[in-house]
């Protein structure tokens, strides 16, 4: 490692601020973190230089305006490294639900005066944007597994983030399968890992907020299962 | 006077949670105008809510902000259950008063400490402050880090919990597994006993204001989980009374709609509110805390906040202990809630204030409309009359003086942009 203190930039996009205080909430680790790298742009914590440059860039929430299309091609620009982190960033988020309407009807339905708000169709993830060099998944993500990859490209490493589904926490940490024992809707089988299958651990579902596993087909022989299964009141 | 505009800090307000601008215009050497700009995207939940089953809904509010889910989840919870005419066991609703004590001793922690502290000793940032004051910084870490043990142990994890269900949870915890947090609670309630006296202690702007206090009040304890809403202008109202009394504006500066109360104009909610309405109420290790660190009955000064804010932190540990101490797991850990065609209404104390949620549904649950008023949009325009009441007859200062003393008020208030659903940047405009 050189010298100097590697640069870091921390941005919010469309979201609900909680990807950014994931790592707020990493209590043990936050000093030292904030010892070790230089901590240029972080506007919840306190520094705030948008002009910088950074050697590593964590990018939370989606696309939705144009001028957000246009920001995230400027820290893009100014990182030599940059992570997306959380279901926003990543997909699109929750609000991506939009992306099924009309969005014009939307406004309408929020605000009454529409024209004021200026917003794109759709929501998207920083990836349809720009090129992205890595996507931590989860909503939020998971505390450890943040400080790996933050770690990983601060010492110019791939993270060792493994891409397996829910379902193998599970066996892992001794539940019973909510699905199978329970008839409970469950969408384990198909989600990446990385909560510790928080889940079927309080008697209900997945529902799959880390999005999808690695690699996964639609017939993960649980499947039948799932479309068996009753409705999760 | 030449007029002049002056745009600083571009990136937003350092720590607040959401991005956002003040707009202050000056001419003459008077305060023309402020504006209190958010133009955080819009997320547009109460649109992508409709047609949704409200068994979704803990899930799907909760990600308005990851600083204050609990919050959402458990308004969400109220009003649905409102509308189907249920009404959650007393040992459920200690549960969920339970899991919101984690979440408010996270969120003041976090501006106590990260947000609003650094300003009053001249930081940056909790980071740097951190060289001089370490002793405090890890000490509102380990408040912070307990806060959050509490909320997964109750919820399952502290941002977003995935236990929360309409009428109640998905699982209650064993003893066992409370057991520890009580350890780690009793660990921090020195520290959070002693911040009170600190922060009283902090060099803070001496500014007197009057405000119309409005806060959710119980009358045997400190209103967390429900309540009526009470103002200092003497309404007593429940939660289908709510938009009958508060008119939402949109203004063209800002994504958030801004919010007076009929007759009244605008208004404050959030911890001085509860602290005046409902002081009282608070453990007595709190409220002697407060006393013994001079704070008055009614604190009208928006910048002592910080210190009732860690009363309040006290007062969530002690109550916390003491619903851990008395605690049996509910069997069922949630009542059954049938969905019928009904419009339901239903408030919480937020960290930041009173949270109002009010759903249509459908018989079969399905959401047909959603209005949801967090505490942000609720207290924008006050904040706005703050900046103004800080800045007037300082209009000598220089630029970057005006900037702090705007961007200090706008933190005081702790807003949650992101809540609001939308963005601050400072813009100075002199004329």
């Amino acid at each position: 490692m050189s010298a100097r203190r590697p640069t870091l930039g921390v941005w919010k996009f469309a979201s609900c601020d909680g990807c950014q205080l994931t790592l707020l909430d990493c209590e043990d680790e936050l000093l030292a973190l904030a010892a070790t790298v230089d901590v240029v742009h972080f506007p919840e914590a306190g520094p705030v230089r948008p002009d910088g440059r950074y050697d590593l860039s964590i990018v939370e929430g989606s696309i939705t305006t144009p001028e957000d299309a246009e920001r995230i091609a400027e820290v893009r620009a100014r990182s030599r490294r940059l992570v997306t982190i959380g279901a926003c960033a990543n997909g699109g988020g929750v609000q991506a639900l939009r992306n099924f309407a009309d969005v014009d009807g939307f406004l309408d339905l929020v605000y009454a005066t529409p024209q004021y708000i200026s917003t794109l169709r759709d929501s998207t993830p920083a990836s349809a944007h720009v090129r992205v060099d890595f996507e931590l998944q989860g909503c939020p993500p998971d505390k450890r597994q943040l400080l790996e990859v933050v770690s990983a490209f601060l010492n110019d490493r791939r993270p060792a983030v493994s891409g397996h589904s829910v379902c193998l926490e599970c066996k892992r940490r001794g539940t019973v399968c909510v699905m199978v024992a329970h008839g409970t809707p469950c969408l384990g089988p198909l989600t990446h890992a990385g909560c510790g299958a928080l889940c079927p651990s309080y008697n209900r579902g997945c529902y799959g907020c880390f999005g999808p596993a690695e690699s996964v087909g639609a017939d993960t022989g649980l499947h039948r299962t799932f479309y068996g299964a009753r409705r999760d009141g | 006077m030449a007029e002049r505009i002056i745009v600083s800090h571009p990136g937003g307000i350092a720590r607040v949670e959401g991005e956002g601008e003040v707009r202050l215009r000056i001419s003459g050497g008077r305060v023309e105008d402020v504006q209190l700009r958010i133009f955080e995207p819009p997320r547009l939940f109460e649109a992508f809510l409709r047609g949704r089953h409200c068994g979704e809904l803990p899930d799907l509010t909760a990600r308005i902000c990851g600083i204050c889910p609990v919050a959402y989840q458990l308004s969400a919870c109220a009003a649905v259950e409102d509308a189907c005419g249920v009404e959650v066991p007393a040992p459920v609703r200690d549960l969920r008063r339970l899991l919101y004590c984690g979440e408010w001793i996270e969120s003041h922690a976090l501006h106590v400490f990260f947000l609003q502290a650094p300003d009053a000793l001249g930081y940056e940032s909790a980071f740097s402050m951190a060289a001089r004051h370490g002793d405090v910084v890890r000490g509102a870490l380990q408040l912070k880090q307990a806060g959050n043990a509490l909320l997964r142990a109750v919820g399952g994890r502290e941002i977003h919990p995935v236990n929360v269900r309409v009428g109640g949870f998905y699982r209650a915890p064993s003893q066992a597994e409370l057991a520890p947090v009580a350890e780690q609670l009793h660990a921090v309630r020195d520290f959070a006993r002693r911040m009170i006296a600190w922060t009283a202690a902090l060099p803070l702007p001496d500014i007197e204001e009057d405000f119309t206090f409005v806060a959710l009040q119980e009358p045997d304890r400190y209103a967390i989980e429900g309540g009526r809403m009470t103002t200092t202008t003497a309404l007593d109202l429940g939660p289908h009374a709510f938009d009958g009394h508060v008119v939402e504006e949109q203004v063209p500066h800002s994504t958030a709609l801004h919010a007076r109360l009929r007759g009244a104009g605008r208004y404050l909610t959030g911890p001085l509110a509860r602290y005046a309405l409902s002081g009282d109420r608070l453990s007595p290790a709190a409220r002697g805390a407060a006393r013994d660190a001079g704070l008055p009955a009614v604190v009208r000064n928006p910048f002592r906040a910080i210190v009732v804010r860690c009363a309040e932190i006290l007062h969530a540990v002690d109550e916390a202990l003491a619903l851990i101490a008395a605690y049996d797991p509910p069997d069922p850990p949630a009542v059954a809630v049938a969905p019928r065609a009904a419009t339901g209404a239903g408030w919480t104390e937020a960290p930041r204030g009173l949270l109002w949620h009010r759903y249509e549904l459908a018989a079969d649950g399905t959401i047909r409309d959603a209005r949801i008023v967090p505490p942000t949009a609720q207290n924008l325009a006050r904040i706005e009359d703050s900046v103004r009441a800080r800045v007037e007859g300082c209009a000598d200062l220089g630029d970057e003086a005006l900037r702090d003393r705007c961007e200090q008020t706008v933190r005081t208030f702790d807003p949650c942009i992101s809540c609001a659903t939308h963005f601050l940047r400072l813009e100075l405009d002199r004329r």
